[in-house]
């Protein structure tokens, strides 16, 4: 693969609700900030990418809302209806394919929509949807399903809930810093077994944009370049009862595909920071083990552990994760955004020292059916 | 962080990084000329719902076993030739062989809880109010997993325990001819 | 284009305005399993999948995870293109740059729509914006209809010039199997259909169809072997122009985004003389006034001369280029899969797999995609490898 990298990385303060924006608003200010970032001009982005979805968006031709916003006028664009890491995957082709630099930028208002009766819109219209399965509810059948396989346990769960939490403390962007204890998590509302109110994500509104750039572009720029050492994505089967719920064997072959490329034979110890998508606390240790960090029915020990703590060997979601801000379609693009900060030394109060590779990772439909890992590296 | 002009928001930081006192001058002075015309204006929202109906298409396939359930109180399943899969609902091709399928399976009524999760969140969609339970089940003779709802002695309710499929009395031709399945 | 990239193969469904016979993913696996035949590839060869359609006329979210039994994604890398009445061309073109990333070898472009199962007007009122548009946009047809009084008015063209674009196709599409309309119709039968929105009459306009199509990606060196004559992507460009529908209201200027999107299009294939060094169009002509003003901007012809150009018989079968032998939108649009029928019909007739619709000699297509807010895509395929 080529070299490329990213030059570019902006995100909005994701919040339960931002009434003075629209969607051209907040994908403006990401596309502008973006290139502020990069030092790069309108005229140096040869192609945009946009990222949004049609029920989030109330609008068939979601994309039509912000093209311009994205500084689009008289380029070519595409855009991508899924998360933000799948839509900067075709962002990289696509400069792998010739263009100098492609912006991609996505966005989501949570709260502008009912978001229940969104993700019970995945789900098959003739079988499944009239039960009124939703993402929190098939998310459950997904935990439970883990817990049961493994004997991993809601504290283990709840773990996760207070390290993110405590680490968005220093992520200016995040939308939930909060101080937590095990007893705070296992105490909280229960949504629907195991998972409870704060193993929850929140709905955020928010936008995240990265420019993608050739060897030559990433000249030109003024941000020490990010390389994207690999990347890949896999899916695997549509219906929750065909599936092994516990064995997130997409994320396995998309992780060995992105570490192949990347050269990486012994993740744990040439990772330094992960930023993956926990958009329930149950996902960490389950996406950790898949990606193969540590061995199936593991996951639950590497907090306790001190792996993958603050302090630990590989920090996970030193931003807070998915957990902390979740806006839908810009969550993965922002792991992105949180590794590259972190590559660049520039992560503030968050940095993870000295963190010379990082992973990010998204997903798409029901209870992760579909995984992109990417592979990024501060050395050429 | 810039301190605020008066009477207007503070401006919001930046992505990264730090900013030079330059760049954030300039920025009040556009904040100042923006003022005037953003007092006393509201942030209004408008009201709006997507009213599109749908009628989607079952199939050959999915019809034939809707109307098992609806005319025999029957569970119908196919298998893969290839694999040798049983799914239920039966599929017209198999996803990970990509050959059509056409050896349907009576199975049975009655099968193993392999997940659930028992949701106490009200919510218009729900077929019934809770706390009820969603469950894979896996059914006597099928090798994958039919998801459907529990409503009954939720607190027997574990992975492995045997479920038996409870029919409506009047049925449509619906996933939801089968009520709900019920702890043996 | 980094890697040069080739079509081998292409499917597509019978389509019909409706398919009960089917469900949404049972009618991909239909055009994936064709596409396959098509080139003597199975699944497994298939490295990558790019899918498209418009959400609100099916209401699944998430249709490329949805998908995978049908389109062949199990443990395979899929993502979704949507970009309205674009889509179809803006799958074929990310399918293509799967390929010329130097990432994967073989790619499954597949575009799909089922439009029976909804309402299609009350599902396309909402890609217009809720706060300034959608009170006053009531579907495709009035936007297309002020274009075409607006040029009718300029040039003189008349409903009869137009018709002629609808006669054409019509005819065209009694030579291809799969196409849903396929009886011939007359100037009278057009002129006497009902009048929907002035100008625009029932047959001046495209049908609703269930449908979808696949087409195999292959990069070079790899499509040699799997097919004799590949259809090559010389180039691409896209333009997605307008946000707002009052912002397109320079109807003098024509149709913008096609003007700016083939400029670069044909400056990359080397294209001066569209009519003469093309051999075959296939392009998104959703309403007869289209085949008459859209031909100006791609320049087949000069401003004004549209109607002369398609009553001259230049865009029959036979003609200095003719336009869409398979009977083009007019004769069927699944929308997911129209502008990608354009892209794969293109291809067949290189590849000279075109049957009874096959222009002799093709060595250079072109494919056009239309949608949006007046949105055009333009692909140029060659028998030539570029």
């Amino acid at each position: 693969m080529d070299k490329i990298a990213i030059v570019g990385v902006a995100q909005t303060q994701y919040e339960r609700r931002k009434k003075d924006e629209t969607f051209y608003d907040l994908v403006y200010e990401v596309t502008s900030k973006a290139l502020e970032d990069a030092g790069l001009a309108l005229e140096d982005i040869d192609n945009v990418i946009t990222v949004s979805n049609d029920f989030l968006d109330g609008r068939t031709i979601s994309s039509m809302a912000v093209g311009e916003a994205a500084g689009a006028y008289d380029k070519n664009i595409s855009t991508v209806e899924g998360d933000g890491t799948f839509g900067a995957f075709y962002g990289a082709m696509r400069v792998l394919g010739g263009f100098r630099s492609t912006l991609v930028v996505a966005h989501s208002k949570g709260s502008e929509g009912d978001i229940r009766c969104i993700t019970n819109g995945m789900f098959d219209p003739i079988y499944q949807r009239c039960l009124g399965l939703e993402a929190v509810s098939a998310s459950a059948l997904q935990a439970n399903a883990y817990m049961d396989r493994y004997g991993v346990t809601e504290t283990d769960f709840a773990r996760v809930s207070v390290k993110n939490h405590g680490n968005a403390k220093n992520n200016p962007f995040a939308q939930l810093p909060l101080d937590l204890t095990v007893d705070d998590v296992m105490g909280s509302q229960k949504i629907a077994d195991p998972i409870k109110r704060l193993d929850c994500s929140p709905v955020s509104d928010g936008a995240a944009a990265v420019i993608i750039a050739s060897e030559g572009m990433a000249k030109k720029a003024r941000t020490k370049p990010v390389w994207i050492r690999g990347v890949a994505h896999c899916a695997e089967e549509y219906f929750l009862g065909d599936r092994d719920l516990a064995d997130p064997k997409s994320l396995r072959a998309a992780a060995q595909k992105a570490f192949r490329m990347a050269g990486i034979e012994r993740p744990l110890e040439q990772v330094d920071v992960v930023e993956l998508y926990d958009a329930f606390s149950y996902m960490e240790p389950l996406w950790l083990e898949a990606m193969g960090f540590c061995d199936p029915g593991e996951g639950g020990t590497l907090i306790e552990k001190g792996v993958t703590t603050m302090a630990g060997k590989m920090p996970v979601n030193p931003s807070g994760g998915v957990l902390s801000a979740h806006a839908l379609l810009v969550a993965g693009l922002a792991r992105i955004a949180e590794a590259v900060l972190q590559l660049r030394g520039d992560a503030g109060a968050r940095q993870v020292q000295g963190a010379r590779t990082a992973l990010a990772h998204g997903i798409n439909g029901p209870c992760g059916q579909s995984h992109c890992v990417w592979i990024l590296s501060g050395e050429k | 962080m810039p301190p605020s002009v008066e009477g207007f928001p503070r401006e919001k930081p930046f992505c990264c990084g730090s900013r030079g006192e330059g760049k954030t001058s300039i920025t009040l002075v556009e904040v100042r000329i923006m003022a005037a015309w953003l007092e006393g204006v509201e942030g209004l929202t408008l009201k709006g719902q997507i009213r599109v109906p749908y009628t989607w298409w079952v199939g050959e396939v999915g019809s034939r076993f809707l109307m098992a359930l609806r005319d025999e109180c029957k569970i119908l399943g196919n298998r893969c030739k290839v694999c040798n899969t049983v799914y239920v609902p039966p599929r017209k091709n198999c996803g990970r062989c990509f050959v059509n399928i056409d050896a349907w399976v009576e199975l049975g009524r009655e099968g193993v809880v392999t997940a659930h999760t028992i949701v106490r969140f009200e919510y218009p969609l729900q077929p019934v109010k809770p706390p009820f339970a969603y469950a894979v089940i896996k059914l006597d003779g099928a090798d994958v997993g039919l998801v459907h709802i529990v409503k009954k002695d939720l607190e027997r309710l574990r992975n492995g325990v045997r479920v038996r499929a409870v029919f409506k009395e009047q049925r449509t031709g619906h996933i939801l001819d089968i009520d709900s399945f019920q702890i043996v | 284009m980094a890697r040069k990239v080739a079509i081998v193969g292409t499917g597509q469904t019978d389509h019909r305005s409706h398919r009960p016979d089917v469900n949404g993913r049972e009618l991909i696996y239909e055009a994936v399993t064709r596409a396959l035949e098509d080139c003597e590839l199975a699944i497994r060869d298939i490295d990558a999948i790019v899918i498209g359609n418009m959400d609100h006329f099916e209401s699944i979210n998430s249709v490329d995870t949805w998908s995978v039994e049908g389109s062949g994604a199990f443990m395979k890398p899929i993502l979704k293109v949507t970009t309205g009445g674009t889509t179809g061309t803006s799958v074929a073109i990310a399918a293509a740059y799967h390929v010329a990333s130097g990432l994967f070898d073989r790619v499954l472009a597949v575009g799909w729509e089922k439009n029976s199962e909804s309402d299609t007007t009350a599902a396309i009122v909402t890609c217009s914006d809720p706060i300034w548009d959608r009170f006053s946009y009531s579907g495709a047809i009035p936007s297309l209809a002020t274009e075409a009084s607006a040029y009718m008015e300029k040039t003189g063209a008349t409903q009869e010039d137009a018709a002629r674009v609808a006669v054409r196709d019509r005819n065209h599409a009694v030579n291809n199997p799969y196409a849903h309309l396929r009886k011939s119709i007359t100037l009278e039968d057009v002129m006497e259909s009902p009048m929907l929105a002035y100008p625009i009459k029932l047959l001046d306009v495209c049908p609703r169809t269930d449908g979808a199509c696949a087409v195999v990606f292959s990069a070079d060196g790899v499509a040699q072997k799997i097919c004799p004559r590949p259809a090559w992507i010389k180039s691409c460009a896209v333009r997605h122009t307008y946000t707002w529908f009052g912002d397109s209201s320079d109807y003098n200027a024509g149709l913008v985004s096609l003007q700016r999107a083939a400029r670069e299009a044909y400056a990359r294939a080397g294209i001066a003389r569209p009519a003469e060094d093309l051999d075959v169009a296939e392009l998104y002509l959703p309403y007869t006034y289209a085949g008459l003003k859209w031909i100006e901007d791609l320049g087949f012809c000069g401003p004004g001369e549209g109607p002369r150009f398609v009553r001259d018989g230049h865009t029959d079968m036979g003609g200095k280029i003719p336009v869409n032998p398979s009977g083009g939108v007019i004769s069927t649009n699944c929308i997911g899969a129209t502008a990608l029928l354009r892209v794969a019909e293109a291809a067949t007739q290189i590849m000279g797999k075109g049957g009874k619709r096959q222009v002799p000699d093709v060595k250079n297509a072109l494919a056009t995609g239309f949608g949006g807010c007046f949105w055009s895509d333009v692909v140029i395929l060659s028998a030539d490898r570029p």
